[in-house]
């Protein structure tokens, strides 16, 4: 394969192959639709859900903002938070027995459970909302940066105690580095999560966001509008989750996960 | 591969270049690097207490290159780890220089097996990585980085990252990163086990003439007798755990007549069979 070839057939991969695959699900959808004669008000029909979201384009938009400050909030909280927790943890025996129970106890409480607590206690504005994200993206940032920081080969530290390096200079030079691939992937997950505390956040108690809208079309019985809320939410969240993507390749170009995708794949 | 051309850029020349004597020694021992007495390691381990090492007395002088062979899991690398310090001896001690060892011991530079480089960091900010984390100033060490790096034959790959790089060339990263500030003393912990034959042998030469020119104490380890042969002047061989140090054998030759060539003459191979004929007797290796 020639390279410009190359080059085209990874631009059809980027950005072709989602698309026909965006198409099907949405043609999928159609059938669904007029096959099975399902009430408008229990599925809207695609077309109908697009055209109400253009129609609504402004106050979707409008709604959009706040949503994704909580989100985005929330997120660098959790990392803010998670990521000194784990150095910690994984620095101090005695600070690893005294958290790592808590941490993972605290994953057995329902975090969305919480909503409803949280707007008691810090009212109807941004900040339920972005405690809410924030406790739920918490854990994989955590777990994920303890795994990366122990994960190394225990000869660098043998290398790296025979140059008389301090521990600080320790994990800012080596461990947290080496360990920014899986900090990445939690990354990734704690995003995910965060997109859906703050929604959640939203649609307990709020008075603006796309998930206080996606209550109020909800009460209205506006399917199409909720559907056009969700497909929304959808680019908002690849929006957001690729940002991470895109920062994880510009930081790390050596991670083993950006220059072996090509081998573990099967070749046509 | 252009190697080495110029003379010592560093360290003094003397010793072990213009040192050689009329019996064919390089260099003259002059001072005591190294002193083992007494030393002995146990590991508790589930099935009970291990001895890994026990009654090691070496003395290594400055300047020498001291190789230590045996089987695998014998203990030599244990052996190396006490020396740096990097593990605790159970009884005995270990005494660099004029100080006792206890805890990690930083006036030296380590070589394992892999070249653990960093792979956020270019060639020369590998190199540098040694300096930086001992809290100098990197930018001192710069032009001598780079001179080390053009001596092992990676002049021009100072901004390529190991990833680009071949496992000899890494290897060779590594041993600038373990000399960049010029101490007294190189480990080495079987530093090219993990590379093919011939990258090897060359491998072998470029560090003897670096070595020689240098001056550097080192010690070295490895499972190849003819490795071993080659680089040293003195191979230490251990016995199967629990780890003794069994003989202590001078190897003679001349650093300048340390060649290629050297490994197909009847001396080196007298050497060797020295040591193949140890490893029979205490039953490491066996015809049946």
């Amino acid at each position: 394969m020639s390279a410009q070839n190359r080059r085209r057939h990874a631009v059809i991969a980027a950005w072709g192959y989602p698309t026909v695959a965006f198409i099907g699900f949405l043609l999928l959808w159609q059938l669904v639709v007029m096959v099975t004669q399902v009430k408008r008000f229990v599925l809207p029909p695609p077309l109908q859900v697009l055209e109400r979201g253009f129609a609504l384009a402004d106050l979707l938009l409008a709604q959009t903002p706040p949503t994704v400050l909580a989100i985005v909030l929330g997120f660098a909280g959790a990392v803010l938070i998670g990521i000194p927790l784990a150095v910690l943890m994984v620095a101090s025996r005695p600070l690893e027995d005294c958290f790592y129970p808590l941490i993972v106890g605290s994953q057995g409480v329902p975090k969305v459970a919480l909503a409803p607590v949280l707007v008691v206690w810090f009212g109807f504005g941004i900040l339920p909302k972005v405690i809410l994200a924030m406790l739920i993206a918490f854990f994989p940032v955590v777990i994920n940066t303890a795994v990366g920081l122990r994960s190394i080969d225990p000869n660098y530290l043998h290398l790296v105690r025979s140059m008389g390096a301090p521990a600080w200079r320790t994990y800012t030079r080596l461990l947290l580095p080496s360990a920014l691939p899986q900090i990445f992937a939690g990354f990734k997950v704690a995003m995910a999560l965060a997109i859906v505390g703050g929604i959640v956040g939203e649609m307990v108690g709020a008075n603006s966001g796309l998930g206080y809208l996606l209550v109020v079309a909800n009460g209205n019985l506006d399917m199409a509008l909720v559907f056009a809320i969700l497909v929304w939410l959808v680019f908002v969240s690849l929006v957001l989750v690729g940002i991470i993507d895109i920062a994880e390749r510009l930081s790390i170009p050596w991670s083993r996960d950006t220059r072996s995708r090509h081998l573990v794949q099967v070749q046509s | 591969m252009a190697f080495l051309t110029q003379l010592s850029v560093h360290a003094s020349a003397e010793g072990r270049v213009g040192g050689a004597t009329e019996n064919g020694a390089r260099y003259q021992p002059r001072t005591e690097m190294i002193r083992i007495e007494n030393l002995g390691k146990t590991f508790t381990t589930a099935d009970g207490v291990v001895t890994a090492l026990e009654n090691i007395d070496v003395t290594i002088e400055e300047g020498e290159f001291v190789s230590i062979v045996g089987p695998s899991g014998c203990g030599k690398s244990t052996l190396l780890m006490c020396i740096a310090g990097l593990i605790e001896a159970s009884v005995g001690s270990v005494m660099v220089g004029s100080q006792r060892v206890s805890g990690p011991f930083t006036e030296l530079g380590i070589v394992f097996q892999e070249a653990l480089l960093l792979d956020w960091r270019s060639v020369l900010g590998n190199v540098l990585f040694q300096i930086e984390m001992r809290g100098l100033d990197p930018k001192a060490y710069e032009s001598r980085a780079r001179e080390l790096l053009d001596r092992v034959g990676l002049g021009g790959f100072e901004g390529k990252k190991p990833w680009e790089l071949s496992g000899g060339m890494r290897q060779r990263v590594a041993i600038c990163r373990a000399l960049i500030h010029d101490p007294p003393l190189l480990l080495m912990d079987e530093p090219f086990g993990a590379l093919d034959t011939l990258t090897r042998e060359q491998m072998n030469v470029d560090l003897q003439r670096l070595c020689a020119q240098t001056g550097k104490t080192a010690l070295f380890i490895t499972h190849s007798i003819s490795e071993a042969v080659f680089l040293s002047d003195r191979v230490l061989v251990m016995t199967p755990r629990p780890g003794r140090i069994i003989a202590d054998l001078p190897i003679a030759f001349a650093a300048e007549t340390r060649r290629l060539s050297i490994r197909t003459t009847v001396e080196f191979a007298e050497q060797e069979k020295k040591i193949y004929s140890i490893f029979r007797s205490i039953g490491v290796l066996r015809d049946e």
